[in-house]
């Protein structure tokens, strides 16, 4: 767990809309997938990701329903709404933007 | 659309609120469990793997609480604040009630007073565009202003472009006979323009019209609703009906509404014309400076302007009736316009300042009492709000907690006010001075809603500030380690400078009751020149045509007092054209023989020749009136002693001669002498030096008064008398009037009845004021004797006697008291500056007022200390030390 980097501000929007745009997922998965995702690097604290579930659930951009998870048990199952989809559009591009200008700057040092 | 949503998921949250906390246990445990798994499958132990899974979870409730604020409403937070507040208010019921108390006291004193207060000197005068409503009045060369005549009027109305209109009007007490016992109105002679200057018009029938204001033109009547009510029963076609007064049929042409205030004469009942003789004769009534004169200004002309061109108007005019003007004073210099606000508000304006700073002086005391209540209390939940903040609350939410909980007290207080206002709006009324205007516009309305609801919020943030403020300075980890009472030092400071501050706000307060009470003192001992007790007064008047002839009239009153002086314990009985200290004001001048150019202006009272032995007004020189004194006989005047000194200064002035009133500068009048000089008599008020006056004999004046009073002296209870004194004078002539019964005592009591007034208020407001300091310093002294208690165990331990432990709290306490009274005196000197009008015979830094105050804060002070300081002296060392 040595190797466990902060996520940039404002990344973590991103990733939960970007991991429920495959399927969805309950909490426990999303983070799982992330950490998986990111080869172990990313980590999601749970502190983060609830409030962070709540404030897209409030936006409307995912909706919870319950469902049986691969282990029998009942779990929240999150699942990417069409505002959703088309916010994670707007925030992708916005990241792409952040990420050129970065590289931009860092290209002429 | 986006916040739209927000909204809705906020709502939905707000009803299910309870299943999202139970989902959300049930997502973390299901969340918790699959991390279980994981450690599990990595080859952790299960016990190990549980506790490595709560571990990385955190704090549950501190997650949900996240994900709570961020679905609340923001409004819950002041709900949540509110139930809070309660629940703490309901733990310390004690401390609530009190707390909540004081304010309602405060805050109801403070808006009784308003609701007097409001309508009178802030509120504009109930009619449109009052501010372009003026009195005016005929100025003299010596700048004081006098009653404007009929010449005067008329020329100016004939005149004038300043004014949209412009009215003159003199009392009228007419008397309506017909039922078991005559009834005399209070009314009005007014010219037609009256309620066109007001902006008021009749809601039946029609406002007057300048036919009716002609000289002998028709007798016509409007009423007023009460009159209408009263004796018509709302007839709706009294129109046109006629109505029978002093003899004569008016016929009623108009009702004016119910809500009509007519402040130039609240009491007024019925309105008639003027009716004078615009010929302006000489040596007539319309020469007589007896008539009030309103106007209102037309749009965009300015009192100054108006006065410019009145003056310029009386300039023509006195040119052209120089000879009515000059029988009649001489030719005015010129005019005084004062708006009609400050001609109604000017007399009772001083006692009506002083009573609203002084009941905002009992306000701040409250606060300051309540703000040191709730300083305490909070010192007190030290511990509780280093929980909460150690619990994650910020200061910003303790601050709002704390704000929350005085608004909430404030709140409740200002409600219980409200009904305090009512109480104290009653009580004011039934105190007041006679001739307050605008009485019955006082009420506790929207205004003094707003009023109270204004002040409640800002006291509630007031007494609130300064403990959330101080909470916030305080380290809360000390606070937790430590208990109450150490941390209590540096609040005790604070507490201390409220407790001054209180001292000092009442010993204002009471150096402000105790310099009226001293004027009201004095003003008691003066001498009024008659002696008051055992008089019996009334006002008895003649109504109908009967009474036209001269000779009929004195026949009426010399019957009258036969008949009065026959009743069993009646002494004397004897008839003024003018009584003592009763509002009657009738003067007129007097020319000396010895000094035929300058005329002197005198009260002139026309008697009954005996009148003088009745009042028992001291004989200084010469001889009282007799019987002989009368038609055909010399016209015999007694002159007061003011009017002797100034003229003749020590020399004896019976047997030289006078002209009076009407005679004065007229040398083919005979010349009447003076046959003895009495005591001065105050007439106007006790507060106003002797003035000059003249006694005549009724039947020897030109004329006979229609009007007279009637003073009795009585064996027993003066006002016992009354009912058979009346029936007496009816048993002469039924139909005859007889009003303003009392007995002298209670006119001298009413001539002061301002003064009195402002007393009571500011007596009651300093009591307070008085009790509520004391109450501090007993509250903050046995708050530290109880936090002292070690310590004053601990040298009793050592050998402090008892009366060195008393000593140390009682010079504690009496050091704060102490300094509150030099701060205060310091106040004092300076607000008793504005009481100066209401003073009588002292100075307002009067030393036997400031000394006795001083004596009696310092008193009560000393009793406040020392309740504590004996608490403190009883201390057992032995239980004290032992229960540490």
């Amino acid at each position: 767990m040595g190797n466990k980097r902060d996520l940039m501000p404002g990344t973590l929007d991103l990733l939960i809309l970007t991991t429920l745009a495959r399927a969805p997922l309950h909490g426990y998965g999303i983070a799982l997938a992330i950490k998986r995702l990111s080869d172990e690097v990313l980590t999601v604290e749970e502190g983060s990701l609830y409030p962070a579930l709540q404030r897209l659930l409030l936006r409307g951009w995912v909706k919870a329903e319950w469902k049986t998870s691969e282990t029998k048990r009942r779990a929240r199952y999150y699942t990417l709404t069409a505002a959703g989809r088309k916010q994670l559009g707007i925030e992708l591009s916005q990241y792409e933007q952040l990420i050129a200008a970065i590289g931009r700057v860092l290209q002429n040092t | 659309m986006e916040p739209l949503t927000f909204f809705f998921h906020k709502l939905q949250m707000l009803f299910r609120r309870g299943r999202f906390t139970e989902e959300f246990a049930e997502e973390m445990a299901f969340h918790r469990e699959q991390v279980e798994r994981e450690l599990r499958e990595e080859g952790m132990s299960p016990d190990d793997a549980q506790y490595t899974a709560l571990r990385r979870i955190g704090n549950e409730t501190q997650l949900r609480e996240q994900a709570h604020d961020l679905l609340r409403f923001r409004a819950e937070g002041i709900f949540h604040d509110l139930q809070y507040a309660f629940r703490q208010l309901r733990k310390n019921p004690a401390h609530t009630a009190t707390v909540i108390m004081i304010l309602a006291l405060g805050i109801g004193a403070t808006t009784a007073i308003f609701s007097a207060v409001n309508p009178i000197l802030f509120q504009p005068l109930p009619y449109p565009l009052a501010g372009q409503i003026v009195m005016i009045w005929e100025r003299h060369s010596d700048g004081s202003p006098w009653f404007v005549n009929f010449g005067t009027f008329h020329g100016i109305e004939e005149r004038t472009g300043s004014f949209e209109a412009v009215a003159a009007l003199k009392p009228w007490q007419p008397t309506m006979v017909g039922a078991a016992r005559p009834e005399r109105f209070e009314g009005q002679r007014v010219s037609a323009g009256y309620f066109r200057v007001l902006g008021a018009s009749p809601v039946l029938g029609r406002d007057f019209v300048p036919a009716d204001d002609l000289h002998n033109g028709p007798r016509v009547v409007v009423l007023s609703d009460e009159v209408w009510r009263r004796c018509f029963a709302r007839d709706p076609s009294i129109i046109g009906q006629s109505m029978k007064l002093d003899g004569d049929l008016f016929t009623v042409i108009g009702v004016m509404p119910a809500g009509f205030e007519n402040v130039l004469a609240p009491t007024a009942e019925l309105w008639a014309p003027l009716q004078y003789d615009p010929a302006l004769p000489t040596d007539s009534r319309e020469w007589g400076h007896h008539l009030r004169m309103v106007g209102r200004l037309r749009p965009a002309i300015t009192r100054e302007q108006a006065t410019a061109e009145l003056d310029a108007i009386l300039h023509t005019v006195g040119q052209l009736y120089a000879k009515g003007y000059n029988e009649s004073g001489g030719t005015p210099a010129g005019t005084q316009l004062n708006s009609l606000h400050s001609e109604m508000t000017h007399d009772v304006r001083p006692a009506l300042l002083a009573v609203l700073g002084a009941v905002g002086l009992v306000l701040l005391i409250a606060c300051v009492n309540v703000t040191n209540l709730l300083l305490a209390r909070s010192v007190q939940r030290h511990g509780e709000f280093a929980i909460r903040v150690a619990l994650g609350a910020s200061r910003i939410r303790l601050t709002r907690q704390l704000l929350t909980e005085s608004l909430v007290l404030a709140l409740i207080g200002g409600a219980l006010g409200l009904i305090v206002a009512r109480l104290g709006v009653h009580a004011l009324l039934a105190l007041v001075p006679p001739g307050l205007p605008r009485m019955n516009a006082i009420a506790v309305d929207g205004a003094v809603y707003t009023f109270a609801l204004g002040m409640t919020a800002i006291v509630g943030i007031a007494v609130g500030l300064v403990p959330a403020v101080q909470s916030n300075n305080c380290h809360f980890n000390r606070a937790l380690h430590q208990s109450a009472r150490v941390i209590g030092g540096r609040h005790h400071a604070l507490r201390r400078t409220l407790v001054v501050a209180e001292v000092a706000l009442a010993l204002v307060l009471l150096v402000s009751a105790g310099l009226l009470l001293r004027s009201l003192q004095r003003l008691f001992s003066v001498d009024p020149g008659f002696d008051a007790s055992h008089l019996l007064t009334m006002q008895v008047q003649e109504s109908g045509h009967y009474y036209d002839s001269d000779a009929n009239r004195l026949l009426f009153f010399k019957n009258a007092r036969e008949a009065v002086q026959a009743v069993p314990g009646v002494i004397a009985a004897d008839f003024t054209g003018q009584l003592p200290l009763s509002g009657d004001y009738d003067v007129y001048g007097v020319q000396f023989e010895s000094n035929p150019t300058g005329e002197e202006g005198g009260f002139r009272y026309a008697v009954t020749p005996d009148y003088i032995q009745t009042m028992r007004i001291p004989l200084r020189r010469g001889r009282l009136l007799g019987e002989r004194d009368t038609i055909g006989a010399p016209t015999a005047v007694l002159i007061s002693e003011s009017l002797a000194r100034r003229k003749f200064g020590d020399r004896d002035p019976t047997g030289t001669r006078v002209r009076l009133g009407p005679d004065v500068g007229h040398s083919d009048r005979p010349w009447a002498t003076i046959v003895g000089v009495v005591g001065n008599v105050r007439q106007q008020s006790l507060a106003l030096a002797p003035e000059d006056a003249f006694y005549v004999p009724i039947t020897q004046w030109p004329w006979a008064d229609e009007v007279l009073s009637l003073v009795v002296r009585t064996q027993g209870d003066a006002a016992a008398l009354a009912p058979s004194i009346r029936d007496a004078i009816w048993s002469v002539d039924k139909d005859q009037p007889v009003v303003r019964v009392a007995t002298m005592e209670s006119l001298l009591a009413v001539s002061e009845a301002k003064r009195r007034f402002t007393l009571i208020v500011l007596e009651a407001f300093a009591l307070v004021g008085l009790v509520l300091a004391a109450t501090g310093i007993y509250g903050i002294l046995s708050g530290s004797v109880a936090e002292r208690t070690r310590e004053i165990g601990i040298r009793s331990a050592l050998g402090a006697s008892q009366r060195a432990i008393l000593g140390l709290v009682l010079r504690q306490g009496m050091m704060l008291a102490a300094i509150g009274i030099v701060i205060g005196l310091i106040g004092a000197a300076l607000a008793s500056r504005a009481l100066v009008t209401l003073l009588f015979g002292i100075s307002c830094v009067d030393p036997l007022t400031y000394l006795g105050v001083v004596t009696l804060l310092l008193a009560v002070a000393a009793i406040a200390c020392w309740l504590p300081a004996s608490r403190a002296a009883r201390i057992d060392p032995a239980i004290t030390l032992r229960a540490e």
